[in-house]
């Protein structure tokens, strides 16, 4: 890893053990998002299980843009939004905008949003969620021509602002444990 | 990896943000004058996902059936008594329907009429919800080499579920009746008028464009029309129900909420291309 040679200090031996743990640790953000949005589609048999998946994938990438950016650049955003685009049966290219624009948002807010508490930053992920749903309902209606209902858009941004307290809980438990570099 | 000073990176590293954000928009357009490409994304990584979805269905279901099992007891005892009733209702039902069944038959014999030709037919597992936060969708599990081509109908054991938009090598995606995007030629059994049934994303769709005179009753049956050439005449649709508003709707006879096994039937029809969903404007320049 050249990174860690830039910074002084002791550590220990660099073995292949121990850069596939780091390697791993630094993956989990997008991998547990990626993983989440595939468990997302599973036939769970839930009834409008299709919001759940704009839902994850916001919380995900709104979580670890705030808290671990380096481990959510905006290339993986971008991947995850094609993804986003294709499993949930979107005009291509609305998810990696949406999700991109969440993103930037997030990193410029960072100052502020990260010395908030929990509740204030639950607040401001439902503003995101707002903004995102609109976001999407007007590109995918520009996108294909025709007025679409609110309903599903509003039931989204309903849906996202309550996933997030479930998610993040896990998430904040993650970050100080096992997908902290520091630790590795 | 080409060595760059700091400056250089902060730069690159500033520029991510706005070029991907400017790649978006160009896969937009790309989705857009190519929706061939998105189709055939989509359905690789829906046949790359299936059988994961599929292996994982069966537990799924396993586990739902118990859970509905154990509330099932609570009420087995007036649930027999009302089953019992309804098996000598029907009953007496079934023997009406032969009865007219054989006297349909000798009058079609004595008319000289050509039957039907008896559609071949597929059965294919529903292994996950194909639909969006704008869409109703659901996705097929269906063999290789299974034949089944862009159009053909999906039915339940209970009536019409929607008709196939996307096929792939291993997995065919249909597009729900109650789809945005869905519009049906229907007649309203009592009165034989057209109509078009016009899907909402709701549970009901609406009905609408029947003929002047012939408002649809509260409970009337629907069934297709094979006007257009798009779908065969009489399938069951579902039942009319009028809504709070006083707006037609139609209960769907299938239990869409609950597909599990679809039956796609090829009728050999060709006259009006699948609807499209969102995204995708692929139908008309591929033919």
């Amino acid at each position: 890893m050249a990174r860690a040679d830039e910074t002084p200090g002791i550590r220990p031996r660099s073995t292949l053990g121990r850069r596939l743990d780091i390697a791993a640790r630094h993956a989990f953000p997008a991998g547990c998002t990626i993983l989440l949005m595939l468990l997302t589609e599973t036939p769970f048999g839930i009834a409008d299980q299709a919001a759940l998946l704009p839902a994850v994938t916001l919380a995900c990438v709104y979580f670890w843009s705030l808290f671990r950016p380096a481990a959510m650049p905006p290339p993986v955003v971008f991947l995850i939004g094609l993804l986003f685009d294709l499993l949930g049966y979107l005009p291509l290219g609305v998810g990696p905008l949406t999700l991109l624009v969440v993103h930037g948002l997030a990193l410029r807010w960072r100052p502020v949003l990260s010395r908030l508490g929990f509740a204030s930053v639950w607040l401001a992920f439902a503003g995101f969620a707002v903004g995102a749903a609109a976001l999407g309902w007007v590109l995918t209606a520009l996108l294909s021509f025709r007025l679409l209902p609110f309903g599903p858009a509003l039931f989204e941004a309903l849906l996202t602002a309550a996933v997030y307290p479930a998610l993040a809980v896990l998430f904040i438990r993650a970050h100080r444990t096992m997908a902290d570099p520091e630790r590795a | 990896m080409i060595r760059l000073s700091i400056q250089a990176r902060q730069a690159l590293a500033k520029l991510t943000l706005p070029v991907l954000i400017a790649a978006s928009f160009g896969l937009m357009l790309l989705g857009k004058a190519d929706a061939l490409l998105a189709e055939h994304a989509r359905m690789a990584l829906a046949d790359a996902l299936a059988p994961i979805y599929a292996g994982l269905a069966e537990p799924l279901a396993g586990l739902r059936d118990t859970i509905a099992g154990a509330t099932d007891l609570w009420d087995i005892q007036a649930e027999n008594a009302q089953l019992r009733d309804e098996n000598e209702r029907l009953r007496r039902w079934q023997s009406i329907a032969l009865a007219l069944d054989a006297e349909n038959q000798r009058l079609k014999a004595n008319l000289r009429w050509i039957p039907d030709p008896a559609p071949s037919y597929v059965t294919a597992r529903v292994v996950a919800d194909a639909g969006g936060v704008y869409a109703k969708a659901v996705l097929l599990s269906v063999g290789p080499n299974h034949g089944i081509r862009k159009g053909e109908i999906a039915l339940d054991e209970r009536g019409l579920v929607g008709r196939v938009t996307e096929v792939g090598a291993r997995t065919a995606r249909v597009l729900l009746l109650t789809d945005l995007n869905s519009r049906i030629p229907v007649i309203l059994e009592n009165s034989r008028a057209h109509a078009i049934l016009v899907g909402t994303n709701g549970a009901r769709p609406r009905l609408t464009y029947w003929a002047e005179g012939a408002m649809p009753q509260e409970g009337e049956r629907v069934v297709t029309s094979a006007e257009a050439g798009a779908f065969p005449a009489n399938l069951p649709v579902g039942t009319v129900h009028f809504s709070a508003a006083n707006v037609p709707e139609v209960v769907p006879a299938a239990m869409l909420d609950r597909l599990e096994i679809v039956r796609i039937f090829d009728y050999g029809l060709g006259g009006v291309a699948a609807p499209e969903a969102p995204g995708r404007l692929s139908e008309r320049r591929e033919r």
